[in-house]
């Protein structure tokens, strides 16, 4: 079974792929060169941007299951409606009214067996497509991208990790920002989550907020501080104060930004960082093989 | 006809609640009998889908219009399929007795 590590934040902008991208390259030099990388970040994938040599394997659609309850078969119980967990069924009994918001449902399929009479079925909506790249060397890159419009990221998430390989020693999730269902979706099943802060006052809230989610999930954690040297200290007060590791240090550095930008992270990593991510490699691979 | 209008709290005193799907409580006026009566809303702090939930609860009451600070797109599509009458009133500094002195008044 792969090790899964997991990369969040909370706040947006703090360095995740940055991380999740480089770390995945330095697991590769420094530890086993079995690593698939997910970009979970559905709604705004971007891990993809980093491997301009990409070959796509595979691009699929997904679909999502959405009851529909024809009305003619329908008795208006509204069993449904109390099994529905997401207030996405609507049935007024005088009215001979009953339907589904589709922007609502998640597909639990609970409607469906709420129903006694046979009235409601599913018709597939698209959810997303899951794309599989290749990056090099049989590595690979799965990412999945949320259908415009859809509030379902959660669904595609765990339909993302159902593409992985599990022959491959790691598995690197790249979650999306914030601290809801799809940062929640995507460290549930993780081994270990690395946080990535920066030392701002916001950095350090969010940061906050996911202590407080890694913890609620009994998830082992560290803390990568990102963009170091700019801000405050307060960030280095709370880890010491809670007694949270400090996984490694990134400084920042504006011709590492630029490069970023540009898309040129791993073409040219400055010497600087790449002792630093060696290090935060070197330590994951005490902790975890 | 009844006429529905958010409100904050359970009494013609308190002020008018901005929100539709997330009210408080509903006050029911019925012009008929010139009576109010208060529900509470039990979906004021549902996930998602108060909204329909809000204006399906309207349609069960035969509520004909209901006044309040704004409507989603998901309660306004059903209210609308329903015919119900949305007035939207920007009234935050006003009490549920004052709004329905308005509408007597007209």
């Amino acid at each position: 079974m792969p090790v899964k590590i997991a990369v969040a934040s909370g706040k947006g902008g703090t360095g995740k792929t940055t991380v999740s991208v480089n770390l995945y390259h330095f697991i590769q030099k420094h530890w086993t060169e079995s690593v698939q990388l997910l970009d979970c970040d559905v709604e705004e994938p971007n891990a993809g941007i980093f491997f301009p040599e990409a070959q796509e394997q595979y691009c699929k659609q997904v679909s999502q299951r959405v009851p529909t309850i024809d009305t003619d078969t329908c008795t208006f119980c509204r069993k449904c409606v109390e099994y529905c967990e997401f207030n996405a069924i609507v049935v007024i009994p005088p009215a001979s009214f009953a339907e589904i918001t589709p922007a609502l449902c998640h597909s639990c399929g609970a409607c469906l067996w709420a129903c006694e009479n046979g009235a409601i079925t599913e018709r597939p909506i698209p959810l997303g497509n899951i794309k599989m790249q290749n990056i090099g060397n049989n590595h690979s890159l799965l990412e999945g991208s949320l259908e415009i419009g859809s509030a379902m990221q959660t669904l595609l998430i765990k339909r993302l990790k159902k593409e992985t390989n599990t022959n491959h020693d790691i598995l690197l999730f790249d979650a999306p920002p914030g601290t809801s269902c799809p940062v929640v979706a995507t460290i549930i099943d993780a081994d270990y989550v690395i946080l990535v802060s920066e030392p701002t006052p916001f950095g350090l809230n969010d940061l906050k907020l996911m202590v407080d989610l890694a913890r609620e999930l009994n998830k082992p954690f560290s803390v990568i501080i990102n963009k170091a040297g700019l801000g405050d200290a307060h960030t280095h007060a709370f880890l010491e104060e809670e007694n949270i590791e400090l996984l490694g240090e990134i400084p920042f550095s504006r011709s590492f930004a630029e490069k970023y930008a540009d898309g040129q992270l791993l073409q040219h990593i400055p010497e600087e960082l790449e002792g630093h991510f060696t290090q935060i490699v070197e330590n994951l691979k005490t902790k975890l093989s | 006809m009844k006429t529905v209008i958010t409100s904050t709290g359970n009494s013609t005193d308190s002020p008018f609640d901005l929100r539709f799907g997330r009210a408080a409580h509903y006050c029911i006026l019925d012009a008929d009998t010139n009576e109010t009566t208060f529900i509470e809303n039990e979906y004021a702090n549902a996930q998602g889908g108060a909204g329909t939930k809000a204006a399906e609860k309207m349609v069960e009451l035969g509520v004909k219009r209901v006044i309040s600070g704004d409507f989603g797109p998901k309660a306004k599509e059903l209210l609308e399929r329903f015919k119900i009458q949305m007035v939207v009133l920007n009234g935050e500094d006003k009490t549920v007795q004052e709004i329905i002195n308005t509408l007597k008044a007209n």
